[in-house]
């Protein structure tokens, strides 16, 4: 299986602080694998590396087998890096199909059009129809975004990151904020995501991550603690010490 | 409002303006001079809702490429002896563009505060650049005696101006189809979508920095053109079409109006220049306090400008004549 994204000994520290070290990590082609590690692991920091927010102090990050260490948030989407955010984070009053739509533009290119009307392109529209539909959102279609529960506008999140059509797709705490009863169906989104997606999810919730990731890495205090099968991780006496063994677990 | 569900045909209450506008001519031909002053704000304000309504960019410098304009224009005739109003347009319009890129490609890289506070230095600095050069700019006496050939060669700018306001109502035209086209496709669906969220656009892959160069560029080739307009009308430039004070006017022309909404650009200058005239002609000497408790009124009770108060007096209406059917609508 080919390495679709891969980070080599990198590092990042604010001073003397350091936040991140010596990561090395590899998704594979179709991966589904996840991130875990208590608060203050340096989860958000990896994930803000990996996307381009912050530029680590050393080290290099690779996707599809090219640097992308230096390059631009918007340039790493471009070659295939999709992301959702923590904090939903969305053209709150736009309606749900512009949300995708918008995306669906950039990925083709016709976003710097300055003619033909934005609703003339039927295809545009289509597709994203047909993809608030596999999500279940389409009956949502039409309404602006910030009148969506919380939970379904998780969903658009999702479909916006879908629409970039991307190799590797990070997933930054899918479920956070979402009512429990509703967080079911997020994970039931992502159990139909298209296979050859790799996919990162970054999580607190470890019903979530003990079904969805057949691969976790645990980080602790910057480094990568332990990698492995669910089933490995969840026996690992370390992980238990220093995460699962926490009486106030997620 | 844009995207990619909008209806997208030109409904029966877009072409008032245009109806207002040939009424006027004919119906009050001694003011096609304010008339004309009108005209060239609304493409002045339109080229300003681009940027601040659309793209969220918030300036105070506007006046810069609206100056630039026409002290291009004016330049080019009382200098250069060109007269021809195509070329001086065009060259207002080139300028403009031109400043456009190579500010924008610097200030565009801040935002919020600092952006506004550097789009306030481009245009005080120019304003003192027009002040000491002048011999090429006039200084305080600005250019006076600029000249403009007939247009195509058959229409002299006569001395009722009526010329002049079919001229800029032409120009206004063209400007509009242009800048609806724009807001319609997917350019203005995207604009939307950087003053929505830039933190989403850049996530979705959008080179945001250059997009917003683009519509400043854009934005500022719009202004040159009014300002070049101006010159021509009134066959004269003056310090007064550049600096802090023209923006400032320009943006509450625009809020009185409605930022974002296209025809905000054309309710606005209407109004104030409309009122300025009115007030300036009653009390000659309090007038802007007649324009300054407009805009409070305004802006306290309604926030959304004119236009806004229009949208909700009909959501209002369609409230009270069909219970039940506003739910939908009052949630947008």
């Amino acid at each position: 299986m080919a390495r679709v994204l891969e980070t080599r000994k990198l590092c990042k520290s604010f001073g003397a602080l350091t936040v991140a070290e010596d990561i090395d990590f590899a998704l594979e082609d179709g991966a589904r694998h996840a991130l875990i590690g208590p608060n203050g692991a340096g989860k958000t920091t990896f994930v803000n590396m990996l996307t381009g927010v912050i530029r680590p102090s050393s080290g290099e990050i690779l996707l599809a087998g090219e640097a992308i260490t230096r390059a631009s948030a918007s340039a790493r989407v471009r070659r295939g890096l999709g992301r959702t955010f923590q904090i939903t984070t969305l053209f709150r009053s736009l309606s749900v199909l512009d949300n995708v739509a918008l995306a669906v533009a950039e990925r083709e290119g016709i976003a710097r059009r300055m003619w033909r009307a934005a609703s003339r392109y039927g295809e545009v529209k289509d597709e994203c129809l047909a993809l608030l539909e596999t999500l279940g959102i389409a009956e949502d279609a039409a309404l602006a975004a910030q009148d969506l529960p919380y939970g379904r506008q998780r969903l658009v999140e999702i479909a916006i990151a879908l629409a970039l059509k991307p190799k590797v797709l990070l997933l930054d705490e899918p479920a956070a904020g979402v009512p429990s009863h509703d967080s079911g169906r997020i994970l039931e989104v992502l159990g139909t995501l298209p296979p050859d997606i790799a996919i990162l999810v970054i999580e607190h919730d470890m019903d979530l991550v003990f079904r969805f990731a057949s691969r976790i890495t645990v980080l602790v205090q910057g480094q990568v603690l332990v990698e492995g099968a669910p089933e490995e991780i969840a026996a690992d006496q370390r992980v238990r010490d220093v995460y699962l063994g926490e009486p106030a677990r997620g | 409002m844009s995207g990619y569900t909008a209806e997208t045909r030109i409904r029966w209450t877009e072409w008032l303006p245009w109806i207002v506008a040939i009424a006027a001519f004919f119906a009050l031909p001694e003011y096609l001079a304010l008339g004309a002053r009108i005209l060239i704000f609304i493409l002045f304000a339109l080229s300003l809702d681009l940027i601040l309504g659309y793209a969220g960019i918030i300036t105070l410098g506007h006046s810069a490429f609206f100056g630039l304009g026409a002290y291009t224009a004016g330049i080019l005739s009382t200098k250069l002896g060109v007269n021809d109003p195509f070329l001086q347009l065009a060259a207002a319009a080139g300028a403009a563009m031109l400043l456009g890129v190579l500010t924008g490609l610097v200030i565009l890289r801040t935002k919020g505060l600092t952006l506004l506070m550097l789009t306030l230095a481009i245009t005080a600095i120019l304003l003192e650049v027009a002040n000491k050069m002048s011999s090429i700019t006039g200084g305080a006496d600005g250019l006076s005696g600029v000249q403009v050939n007939p247009i195509l060669g058959l229409f002299k700018f006569d001395l009722w101006g009526k010329t002049a306001f079919l001229y800029c109502l032409a120009v206004l035209f063209i400007a509009w189809i242009f800048v609806r086209r724009l807001i319609y496709s997917p350019f203005g669906a995207m604009l939307t979508g950087i003053r929505e969220n830039t933190t989403r656009m850049h996530a979705i892959g959008a080179p945001v920095y250059w997009r917003l160069v683009l519509v400043y560029t854009i934005s500022a080739t719009l202004a040159g053109i009014a300002g070049g307009l101006l010159t021509q009308v009134n066959q004269f430039v003056g310090l007064n079409v550049l600096g802090f004070e023209p923006s400032g006017e320009l943006l509450v022309m625009l809020i009185l109006g409605g930022v974002g909404r296209l025809y905000g650009a054309f309710v606005g200058p209407a109004l104030y220049l409309v009122a300025q005239d009115y007030l300036a002609k009653q009390f000659p000497e309090y007038w802007y306090f007649g324009i300054g408790a407009l805009l409070i009124v305004v802006v306290l009770f309604a926030p959304g400008g004119i236009l806004g108060l229009a949208d909700q007096l009909k959501q209002a209406w369609l409230a009270f004549s069909k219970p039940g059917s506003s739910a939908k609508a009052s949630a947008r």
